[in-house]
């Protein structure tokens, strides 16, 4: 694909009823391929940004376009959504059906593929999130971090060209979040564009690009490398412990530049 | 104190047996159909077949026929009741007396029968219920209520709701077992008091169970509608139901059945009465 | 002064096919003015072993003791010495009833049957140790931010002042600087002499605040002692879906390489002990 994957111009969203809208001006274009980590504080307007995208609010003001294809027009919302799948917060409300294969073929179903069609997309789903073992078992059963790949498995069954992932980890345990985060890695070297919406700095350390959202404008959008060296501290996020350790490391003297912050590597390159 | 316990009248019962690996629209006609058989006895002989019926399903379907008899537990009051408003209030020949109330030979047939009759259904019914998961009789009602779709009828609609509802059941049960710890936790007791003030107590458990139902109804709605869900649309199916030729057998031995128990309800006395004409009944 | 539990097993759906054994032997204690942290995987019994010190669940065997004496779980004592120990549900906001903070708050309290001006005085000094604004205790729950309301849910086991506090994830879903301030906000009434017991899979905060950690693995006290044993035995002995703060796996790979830096300590105290070792090979 050739244009960019999401264009977003000078795009409003006021809720029904709400003082001051949600999000105001903003301006965002990702390119497929790219991960982006959005990052803001509660009520920064990530999330309704992040259903802008999805066509499940449409902007009041300025345009929303996905694929080249513009959000206002319901006519394009199925196949926005089947292009740009959104996965929440909690797994337990994401979850349609009892039984694992027949949730992650709730999508499909519902766009009216056949069969064979649904059984070969679920097949890969259930492969891509390692979930293929519990296919028969009962969603219910599952522990915390395989409902959040089942959610995601839900979504990849459309064959989406992106993942939109609303604070998808938040409620994993380190166990949970470390393998959800491999499916996403492998899924973006596969070329699936993902924007993630994430608290925790340390999962920011994947991203290839960092758009930072205020009181509902975009306040900061550049390179990981800016963000880390120049722009954190001002937004007043923390930093990764990793990279906190090559900070001092540095400082000190006891690693060489270009170190990168994980610890193998720092153990690796440490000079007394 | 626990909620999920006492929830087991009529559960699925996984297994892989002939009677599971029945379409479930099979199994749901097949039972409203036998229902004929008990409804059809009006003598204690009668119930011949539909005991015989009942004995069929449980060894083609390796569910115990002790269990099937135990998921009639729940209506026995309701069958206490029927049983002696028919003994006592049914005209006829006396044959003795309680007191001021008077049983007829009627009335004991009757008391009898019905007992039995609704025994029979709950049984039937249980048996549906446990060789057909939650899931297929969802999907099996709803293509059996498939032409009330012409009437507008929303058919898929009530399909979704239920296995929404299924799906959400074992959550739900989760939810409301940790708010009545939380809020026992912070002194709240169910234990003491009358009626009122129990009920009462039960304020704070059910309120945030329902607050915490309509967020997540809200939620899941914003992610079905993310998964291309639209109300009504034309939907496909992973597992489609498939009418195999053992549905079709399935259907004829019903069919067939129900002939016999109604041609044995019509000769059965006059046999009994050939061959034992003191008999009791 | 202490809550104890004692060699606590339980088995959930006991005597069915289903049971199975969430805790085997449990013991851990935890004094007033003491932090004690209570890590494992998700599934490990952590959360089992919270609802115990509450006396919310009956031990297969074992028993809970709360200053010195036993209490049996579902008896009239059992419901006196609940006030005795907070709990902390996770995301425990989905508890609300309310129309108001201020009653949510007051409702504990008022359980025992605390009443007229000693119950605003308990609500009022609950939200403060919670660190809620007083503007806030006249609002509507659902109308607070992610982190007011988890201070407000906080306040509303306080308002019982329990001697120990029992918190299951406290911090889960907020952000990191609503994690920063309850996290200081605990340390405060730990140092004012609560028992903080926190059930957590965050090894940061664990290592950091603790005074001991008590380490479950499937249902198995398998380590317990101060952080820094702790992380010597977890560095030696990983155990699944636990994992160590980087600047303890950086510590641990300099033991390795000969260097002797605490496990449990912060970034800067391995600088030190790194700008030591030079200063000594220099030499």
């Amino acid at each position: 694909m050739d244009g960019p994957i999401f264009s977003v111009r000078g795009a409003e969203y006021a809720y029904k009823g709400a003082s001051c809208p949600a999000i105001e001006d903003v301006n965002l274009s990702v390119a497929s391929g790219e991960w982006v980590a959005l990052l803001g504080t509660n009520g920064s307007g990530k999330s309704t940004l992040a259903k802008m995208m999805n066509a499940l609010l449409v902007p009041t003001r300025g345009v929303c376009f996905v694929m080249g294809m513009d959000t206002s027009d319901a006519e394009l919302a199925a196949f926005i959504r089947r292009n740009v799948a959104l996965v929440f917060q909690n797994p337990d409300d994401q979850i349609v059906a009892s039984i694992v294969e027949e949730d992650v073929a709730f999508g499909p179903e519902n766009l009216g593929l056949p069969s064979d069609a649904i059984r070969a997309v679920v097949e890969r789903a259930l492969r891509l999130t390692g979930l293929s073992e519990t296919r028969r078992r009962g969603s219910h059963s599952l522990s915390g971090g395989q409902k959040q790949r089942l959610a995601l498995a839900g979504a990849l069954a459309m064959e989406p060209k992106a993942l939109i992932l609303d604070e998808s980890t938040s409620m994993l345990d380190p166990e949970g979040r470390a393998s959800f985060l491999d499916c996403l890695r492998e899924l973006n070297a596969r070329g699936i564009t993902v924007i993630q919406i994430t608290h925790r700095m340390e999962e920011v350390v994947h991203a290839s690009r960092i758009v930072v959202m205020e009181k509902g404008k975009i306040a900061w959008d550049g390179s990981p490398y800016i963000f880390w060296e120049e722009k954190r501290a001002a937004f007043g996020f923390d930093i990764p412990p990793e990279l906190e350790l090559l900070r001092s490391l540095r400082a000190g003297g006891f690693v060489p530049a270009g170190t990168r912050p994980a610890v193998n590597d720092l153990l690796e390159a440490l000079c007394l | 104190m626990k909620f999920s316990n006492g929830f087991s009248m009529g559960q699925f019962v996984p297994g892989e047996s002939r009677v599971h690996s029945l379409d479930p629209r099979c199994k749901i006609m097949g039972m409203f159909i036998l229902l004929a058989v008990p409804f059809a006895a009006k003598k204690p002989l009668d119930f011949v077949p539909a005991a015989f019926c009942l004995y069929a399903i449980s060894a083609a379907s390796g569910i115990r026929f002790a269990k099937l008899l135990r998921a009639g537990r729940p209506v026995l009051f309701l069958i206490a009741f029927t049983a002696i408003l028919n003994l006592f209030w049914t005209p006829g020949r006396e044959i003795t007396r309680l007191g001021p109330l008077r049983v007829t030979a009627e009335g004991v047939t009757l008391a009898f029968c019905v007992s039995l009759r609704i025994y029979c259904l709950v049984m039937m019914a249980a048996a549906l219920m446990m060789t057909t998961s939650p899931m297929d009789f969802a999907s099996g009602a709803e293509r059996l209520m498939s032409p009330l779709a012409v009437i507008k009828f929303p058919v898929s609609e009530m399909a979704m709701m239920m296995t929404i509802a299924l799906r959400f059941i074992p959550t739900l049960f989760e939810e409301s077992e940790r708010i009545m710890k939380a809020q026992m936790s912070r002194g709240a007791d169910f234990e003491s008091g009358g009626l009122i003030k129990r009920a009462r107590a039960y304020i704070p458990i059910l309120a945030p169970l329902f607050i915490q139902v309509f967020v997540r109804a809200d939620n899941l709605a914003t992610a079905m509608e993310s998964r291309c869900y639209v109300p009504g649309a034309p939907r496909t199916k992973l597992n489609p139901l498939v009418w195999r030729s053992r549905d079709t057998a399935a259907m004829a031995c019903v069919i067939a059945f129900v002939v016999f128990s109604l041609v044995w309800n019509r000769y059965i006395y006059r046999l009994a009465d050939l061959l034992c004409p003191e008999s009791l009944f | 002064m202490s809550i104890k539990a004692v060699n606590i097993k339980y088995i959930y759906n006991a005597g069915t096919p289903a049971a199975v054994t969430a805790l085997d032997g449990v013991s851990v204690e935890a004094g007033r003015g003491e932090w004690v942290s209570i890590v494992g995987h998700t599934g490990s019994g952590k959360s089992t072993l919270a609802q115990h010190l509450n006396l919310l669940l009956t031990p297969s065997s074992g028993f809970v003791s709360i200053d010195g004496a036993t209490i049996a779980p579902g008896s009239r004592e059992a419901r006196a010495a609940r006030r005795k120990v907070g709990l902390v549900f996770q995301y425990p906001e989905s508890q609300f009833f309310a129309e108001t903070v201020r009653e949510e708050i007051a409702f504990a309290p008022s359980n025992w049957g605390v009443a007229g001006v000693a119950l605003d005085a308990c609500v009022n000094e609950a939200a403060a140790s919670a660190g809620l604004s007083p503007s806030a205790l006249g609002s509507n729950p659902f109308s607070l931010s992610g982190g007011e309301r988890r201070r407000a849910a906080i306040a509303s086991v306080l308002s019982m002042k329990p001697d120990y506090l029992v918190l299951d994830e406290p911090t889960a879903g907020l952000d990191a600087s609503g994690v920063r301030g309850l996290t200081a906000t605990f340390g405060e009434l730990c140092s004012k002499g609560m028992a903080v017991i926190h059930v957590t899979h965050d090894m940061e905060i664990a290592m950091s605040m603790s005074d001991r950690i008590a380490v479950l693995e499937r249902g198995v006290l398998v380590a317990s002692g101060a952080p820094e044993r702790v992380a010597e035995y977890l560095s030696e002995r990983p155990v699944k879906g636990l994992v160590m703060p980087a600047s303890a796996r950086f510590a641990h790979g300099l033991r390795e390489k000969g260097i002797h830096a605490p496990l449990a300590g912060g970034v800067s105290e391995i600088i030190e002990t790194l700008e030591e070792a030079r200063s000594r090979r220099k030499r």
